[in-house]
């Protein structure tokens, strides 16, 4: 790290609407240095990078780059300054190679010559450590493959100053690993790594400096060396929060959910579950540790009757003691509602999936109900009773109910949705990481609202990705890796490092990250 | 390092979060009125004449006599029922181009069981419900086969339903010469007309437009209530929105993609119906002559909501009876019937250009980027 | 013989026509913009080409006029007319974000209205239905030069056609190598695929757009002029026959899915079905036009299989028919 200034941020401000992203937020980066951008989600960290790299542009403010006004005012002006940013959302297009995206926009010639694309690549590869194909569609690749491209593709671009968003958010472990070392060498290359993040262990492991954001206040950069997890955390929060999670003990125990051989086959044929059994107990929260990706969602999606079922596999459902299980495999959500199961399910897509992003509170409530009584019309009085329940006693920040909830923020869709998840008196909830992206005080409201159901009696599954968290919050926790159970432990007496070490792989089988 | 001197974008748009409802029909107003000026311009500059004058002759020839007035009845009457008939396929975000075939098709149903079921001496009410539920069903089968396909291979229903029209002017084409009177003029010629079985009512100048009303305003009611307060409505509504939630709601999306088509064609054969029972007796390549294509115009511009549909409707019949009427009387001054369709679509273009105004806010930012350049 | 001669030359011309509207709109969509007012803008490029040609011609007098010279006037003419269109087209789409379908339907309507009322005028100036006539110009576009002379019936099927016959080849060819192998051409695929992607790189959509839209619509003008001052030997009829020719192509468009080469045979096969009853025994008036159904059928033949198959790349742009906004949230 060098004392040479990169870039300064003076004074940004940045509004959407009535929404405040970032306001007079100063920020400096020098060359050489690794710096992470730390802060809860809605923060501001990726608006303000945003502008940084021309996707938006302030409201107020100013940009220097080596000492020198900039106006920065399309992805090409942050090009032109050696400023690269690598989306959370990646921006490549799927038809297209590896290395048709990497000229893409470039105009480097009249034709299309990959030859020296191919040759150029190969270096930059050689140089840092990454494994390219430069030929390969894109629609064809792993996300992890996805994220090296997107490295590369900035790296080709002659880019200085390289922003990183969430990168670590859709690697394994050991991913990450391999990125850290890729990111240590462009560091010694006196390159400047803005990276986007959350995790305070990332923080600590791999950048210089920390700079710190908080709804959209700049509150100030430390040195990572000198600074701790709970300092960052006060920082981030704006005061001491307690880290620990309850987890209360339950005398209801019964059998509620039986899964034996379960296996799942998605549309392109590929296998996402194989032959996955395990059981979940009313009055229990069985956590679902995995590396994103290794059959989670299929999971809960074959148990609300919303993926194919391969051949041989069976999903008993036993709603009280001693009464005769119902098997599940080859229902529709629709049959599985008509039978009386009362599942409740939180998916990971809240206003692609759980919600309508247009409607309006009320509205989102009858989503599950609509279909109640014999009338072809819709009773909307009880879901509008519904509705006002769930804001008060979740204290959901909306100006009425008749708000679509796209408008609301992301912890408060996220409250509308769990409300009305629970509010059927479930036997059986799931959900799909429940507080990704939500503030630390939502996050302990979701926490509480899951031990809610388990002390009712309820099986609460919950599906996590952060470790801490499903180590204090579970009662079990079933791993799965590439699409299989790897293990299943208790939450009480195992380690972060048994299951993360289980997460990487099978009993007997390594698995090849 | 290369030193950037350009200024700021001069114009920045931002997406607006909400707009009173007052502010958004002032827009609208606002583009209305200067379409008729640009309209007003563009006729002094073909023809010469006084523009104001014009306008009042367009009144004049729409709303002067009983007879242009309840042909200007009929012909939004026609021309709403298409769009009320677009509007659950639109708010589930199936673009139905079709409804120009779908509507021919019933008015080739109408016209079958008018000529084939006409001299069985059945009373004219059984007739007309005939036709109508031959019309309907028509329709219907001719929205439901594109449905199908998109339901099941996700086949692009855009350019499926706009095949289908063509499909179905071939069919009208294929039966014109077998139904055509008198022989030899290749026109089916105006059926039943000294029985006028199959008509809706023999009082052509009064009764007609207004069963043809009637009927559509209980479509329109019907609908409006359909797609607000109904289950099978609230079903539209989410697969509009996200097939993934639809399906996480339990709800059949194939189901709901293929009943919204059927009814959306049912209604559009419906319009086949009266324009063949009621306003013509008879049926050619003008029964439809592109009211299909103007309805999902009117049922963009309403936003799916048919009551302000019946608004748009008679605005349009207006202008194109209007330009009509201007061209009959000011033949001598180089205006013509096409006339009709440039108003229109000048209009028309303004109303379309407006919505970006109500969605999206415009800054100014012009002091400040002088200051950077000084 | 003679017979699938006659056949094969009626499927070349006539599918000239469309294959121009086809190319245009092909560039269009590539850019992920769907304008349904192809059939307006031959309308346009035919009108304006026609009202360039007749002006130039009773300017100087129809003896003095020179048909190469009116040639040019004519195609100046339509490529403005038609690009006109497409800019109208574009600044509501692209700068306004209206909806690309009622748009371009709106489009058609207006253009259908204009050449019309155009049509109309030029021929109550030349006295009536029918009377216009710009000879020498039309002369320059039907004039051919046989290579083959003498080679009978090659000769009639290969060398019998006016220059836009194999212009509309030409810009098939250099289309499909500007769209695969210029890095232009890639630029533009991707604002079609996936704009906010070819933002980020750097490509500046709106302008890929525009271009791409008002270079589209000079070519499905083209089509218009073809059919004007070829087709038709030069003169204009108030018939609805461009509009119909228009939804061909669109049509044509799907069928070629997306790919210009593929457009140059298919739009023959388009004109070759067209035609095919003309060449039947046996069929009354009514059951010919069962028969000039064939290409629609083809062509949502060809929209089951493609979607059957899922190909990804027979795929329509995935971005086609929507407007971007960088800022979106």
């Amino acid at each position: 790290m060098t004392n040479e200034v990169a870039v300064q941020m003076v004074d940004i401000t940045k509004t959407f609407g009535p929404v405040v992203a970032n306001n007079k937020v100063n920020l400096t980066i020098y060359r050489g240095e690794i710096l992470s951008l730390l802060g809860e989600n809605g923060s501001g960290k990726t608006t303000l990078m945003n502008m940084l790299s021309g996707i938006y542009f302030p409201d107020s403010g100013s940009v220097f780059v080596d000492g020198v006004p900039v106006t920065i005012r399309s992805p090409k002006d942050a090009f032109n300054l050696h400023i690269g940013m690598i989306h959370q959302h990646f921006k490549l297009v799927d038809v297209l190679t590896a290395a048709e995206n990497i000229i893409l926009g470039l105009n480097e010639k009249a034709f299309i010559d990959l030859k020296d694309v191919r040759k150029q690549v190969a270096q930059i590869c050689d140089r840092y450590g990454f494994v390219v194909n430069p030929d390969k569609k894109v629609y064809d690749m792993s996300v992890s493959e996805k994220q090296t491209l997107e490295i590369v593709k900035v790296l080709y671009r002659g880019a200085d100053i390289l922003i990183l968003d969430e990168p670590t958010a859709v690697l394994t472990p050991q991913e990450t690993q391999k990125l850290f070392h890729v990111m240590r060498n462009m560091k010694d290359d006196g390159k400047s790594i803005i990276i986007i993040t959350h995790k305070l262990h990332e923080v600590l492991e791999i950048s210089d400096r920390v700079a710190v954001l908080r709804k959209g206040e700049y509150i100030g950069d430390i040195a990572t060396q000198l600074t701790s997890a709970q300092e960052l955390t006060d920082m981030m929060v704006g005061r001491a929060v307690s880290l620990n999670i309850d987890r209360p003990q339950c005398e209801i125990k019964r059998e509620c959910l039986s899964v034996e051989h379960l296996s799942v086959i998605d549309a392109d044929g590929v296998k996402k579950l194989k032959d996955v059994s395990f059981t979940a107990y009313g009055g229990e929260v069985l956590g679902i540790a995995g590396i994103s990706g290794s059959g989670q969602k299929e999971l809960l999606e074959a148990i609300a009757g919303l993926q194919f079922i391969q051949q041989g596999g069976s999903i008993l459902y036993s709603s009280a003691e001693g009464e005769q299980p119902t098997q599940l495999v080859g229902r529709t959500p629709r049959d599985i509602k008509r039978m009386g199961v009362r599942l409740a399910f939180v998916p990971e897509d809240r206003l692609g999936m759980g919600l309508v992003g247009s409607m309006d509170l009320t509205d989102n409530m009858l989503l599950r109900s609509y279909k109640d009584g014999a009338s072809p019309f819709a009773n909307r009085a009880n879901p509008r009773n519904l509705a006002k329940t769930v804001v008060e006693e979740l204290e959901v920040v909306t100006p009425s109910i008749s708000t679509p909830v796209r408008k609301l923020s992301g912890g408060n869709v996220q409250k509308v949705l769990v409300g009305r998840e629970i509010a059927s008196q479930p036997s059986l909830l799931m959900s799909a990481y429940a507080v990704r992206g939500l503030d630390i005080n939502t996050s302990y409201t979701i926490y509480r609202l899951m031990n809610e159901q388990k002390m009712r009696g309820a099986a609460v599954i919950y599906v996590g990705e952060d470790l801490d968290v499903l180590l204090e919050l579970c009662d079990r926790i079933l791993v799965l890796c590439a699409g299989e159970v790897s293990g299943l432990v208790d939450g009480r007496n195992t380690t972060k490092e048994e299951v993360g070490l289980m997460m990487m792989h099978l009993p007997n089988k390594e698995v090849e990250a | 390092m290369k030193i950037d001197h350009k200024k700021e974008p001069i114009i920045r748009i931002s997406k607006r979060v909400g707009i009173q409802f007052w502010k958004s029909w002032l827009i609208r107003l606002a583009a209305i009125a200067l379409s008729l000026c640009v309209c007003a311009l563009l006729i002094f500059a073909l023809s010469g004449l006084n523009p104001i004058k014009v306008f009042g002759t367009m009144a004049k020839g729409v709303f002067g006599t009983q007879r242009k007035l309840m042909n200007w009845v009929r012909d939004t009457s026609v021309l709403l029922c298409i769009a009320v008939g677009l509007a659950p396929a639109f708010k589930m975000r199936f673009w139905n181009i079709g409804a120009e075939g779908q509507m021919l098709v019933g008015g080739i149903a109408a016209a079958a069981c008018m000529i084939h079921l006409g001299n069985l001496g059945m009373p004219n009410v059984v007739l007309l419900l005939i036709m109508a539920s031959a019309s309907i069903i028509a329709g219907g089968v001719w929205g439901v086969i594109p449905a199908i396909s998109k339901a099941y291979l996700n086949t692009n229903e855009t350019l499926f339903t706009l095949m289908m029209n063509y499909i179905a002017m071939q069919f009208l084409l294929f039966f014109t010469p077998i139904w055509e009177h008198p022989a030899g003029s290749n026109k089916v010629g105006i059926i039943n007309s000294v029985t006028k079985v199959g008509w809706l009512s023999e009082d052509q100048k009064l009764a007609t437009p207004l069963i043809m009303l009637f009927i559509v305003l209980i479509v329109t009611v019907l609908m409006f209530a359909y797609l607000k307060y109904s289950k099978q409505g609230y079903e539209i509504a989410v697969v509009g929105e996200s097939q993934r939630t639809a399906k996480y709601a339990a709800i059949n999306v194939k189901n709901v993609v293929v009943r919204s088509m059927t009814i959306s064609g049912a209604i559009c054969g419906l319009a086949g119906f009266l324009s063949v029972a009621g306003a013509d007796h008879t049926i050619s390549e003008d029964t439809a002559g592109g009211r299909g294509f103007i309805a999902i115009i009117v049922a963009w511009l309403a936003k799916f909501n048919t009551f302000v549909m019946i608004l748009i409707a008679a605005l349009i019949v207006f202008l194109d009876k209007g330009a009509i009427a201007l061209a009959s009387e000011y033949s001598n001054y180089n205006l013509t019937n096409d006339v009709a369709d440039i108003i229109t679509g000048i209009i028309l273009f303004f109303i379309l250009g407006s919505e970006f105004f109500i969605n999206y806010k415009i800054k100014f930012h012009l002091g400040k980027g002088k200051e950077e350049i000084a | 013989m003679t017979q699938l001669i006659s056949i094969l030359t009626t499927a070349v011309t006539f599918g000239t026509v469309i294959m121009y509207g086809a190319l245009g709109e092909i560039l269009t969509e590539k850019s992920g913009n769907l304008n349904l007012g192809v059939p307006g803008i031959m309308y346009l490029g035919g009108i304006s080409g026609l009202i360039g040609a007749y002006l130039y011609e009773t300017g100087v007098g129809a003896a003095n006029a020179l048909p190469v010279v009116g040639m040019i006037i004519a195609i100046v003419c339509a490529l403005a007319g038609s690009m006109l269109g497409g800019l109208i087209f574009s600044f509501l789409t692209i700068t306004l974000r209206t909806n690309q379908n009622v748009t371009g339907l709106t489009l058609t309507i207006i253009s259908a209205g204009i050449a019309n009322y155009f049509g109309g005028t030029l021929s109550k100036m030349a006295g009536g239905v029918g009377q216009i006539s710009v000879a020498a110009t039309s002369s320059a576009f039907r004039w051919t030069q046989s290579l083959t002379d003498g080679w009978g019936e090659f000769d009639t099927l290969f060398f019998n056609y006016g220059f836009m016959t194999y212009l509309a080849i030409v810009i098939a060819i250099v289309l499909s190598i500007f769209i695969n192998r210029t890095t232009k051409g890639l630029n533009l695929r991707a604002v079609g695929e996936n704009p906010a992607t070819a933002d980020a790189a750097g490509i500046n959509v709106t302008r890929y757009k525009y271009l791409a839209t008002c270079i589209g619509a000079g070519i499905s003008g083209l089509g218009g002029l073809y059919y004007v001052m070829d087709y038709i030997k030069g003169t204009w009829a108030n018939d609805g026959n461009i509009e119909a020719l228009g939804w061909l192509a669109v049509a044509l468009v799907i069928f070629a899915t997306w790919k210009s080469l593929r457009g140059i045979w298919s739009a023959y096969l388009f004109g070759a079905l067209c035609w095919l009853y003309y060449y039947i025994p046996g069929l009354t008036r009514s059951t010919q036009e069962l028969f000039k159904m064939l290409p629609y059928v083809a062509t949502i033949a060809v929209l089951l299989f493609v979607s059957f198959r899922k190909r990804k790349e027979d795929q329509p742009p995935a971005s086609l028919g929507l407007s971007y906004f960088r800022e979106e949230r």
